[in-house]
């Protein structure tokens, strides 16, 4: 039943992550990425980080997309030209090096963790993750999440003086 | 219970769609569509990770991968706003000049 849901959901991740490089209209392409980040949520939940799938859909598909798309509509993105004659040797080449990227990790992983399997720790379910992850981020890794906020401030600076129009 | 493996394998094919995204796409907007989806793929592999290992420290990296993919977002596409606003186009072919 676990390994129907798990196999369920990577075919509509793969599926829709193949149609955003299939659609040739950045808005369908955006759309599908939503679906993936919301498959990809589905599999963060059948893995018990619950949080993680949570901030999956609030960040990525609430807050990422939608800022994704809004850019789409404020630029009137077109649908994209034919990739010119003079550079489609690139299509070629990239397919058979993204194969061999697969292939290589596959048998890596494989070979070295075909026997683990993903255990279901008693210790993990008891709490809810949230509160665990919360302990770690305030003690162990205050600093690193101090250093995000920072790196946020950064962003927002950055983001501004972008988009000024005299800079 | 399913094999960490398969959640490793289904993180690579999610990176190689987003690197080959890269590589054919010209349009920039997708082009940065397809870098966020090879960080959700490098997100998965640290969740996979963290449960076969049943520790949270993975889950607290991909928190912190997330804060920066929305850093990175917003300032991204502050620089597509930018480019598009003195090009006129989307497509990164016609980004080949330093200064123009």
């Amino acid at each position: 039943m676990e390994l129907i849901f798990f196999l369920f959901l990577s075919i509509v991740c793969v599926a829709s992550a193949t149609n955003i490089l299939v659609q040739r209209h950045p808005i369908y392409s955006a759309l599908s990425l939503v679906l993936t980040f919301i498959s990809l949520a589905g599999i963060y939940l059948q893995m018990h980080a619950e949080f993680i799938a949570v901030m999956q859909i609030v960040i990525y598909t609430g807050a990422i997309m939608v800022l994704f798309v809004f850019v789409i509509m404020l630029l009137n993105a077109k649908a994209e030209d034919k990739i010119p004659d003079k550079l489609s040797f690139l299509k070629y080449l990239g397919m058979p090096l993204v194969v061999l990227l697969v292939g290589v990790v596959g048998v890596k992983v494989f070979e070295s963790l075909s026997g683990e399997s993903i255990t279901t720790s008693s210790i993990l379910d008891v709490t809810g993750n949230t509160q665990a992850i919360g302990k770690l981020l305030y003690t162990q890794y205050a600093l690193p999440f101090e250093v995000t906020s920072l790196l946020l401030l950064v962003a927002i600076v950055g983001a501004i003086v972008m988009a000024k129009k005299e800079l | 219970m399913i094999p960490v493996s398969y959640y490793l394998l289904l993180s690579a094919v999610l990176f190689a769609i987003g690197v080959f995204g890269v590589l054919i796409k010209r349009n920039i907007i997708t082009i940065f569509m397809c870098l966020e989806l090879m960080l959700n793929a490098v997100n998965l592999s640290f969740v996979a990770f963290a449960r076969s290992f049943s520790l949270f420290d993975g889950q607290v990296f991909v928190f912190f991968v997330m804060a920066v993919a929305a850093a990175e977002a917003a300032v991204g596409l502050g620089i597509i706003v930018a480019f598009f606003r003195n090009r006129l186009t989307l497509n990164v072919d016609e980004a080949d000049l330093m200064k123009g």
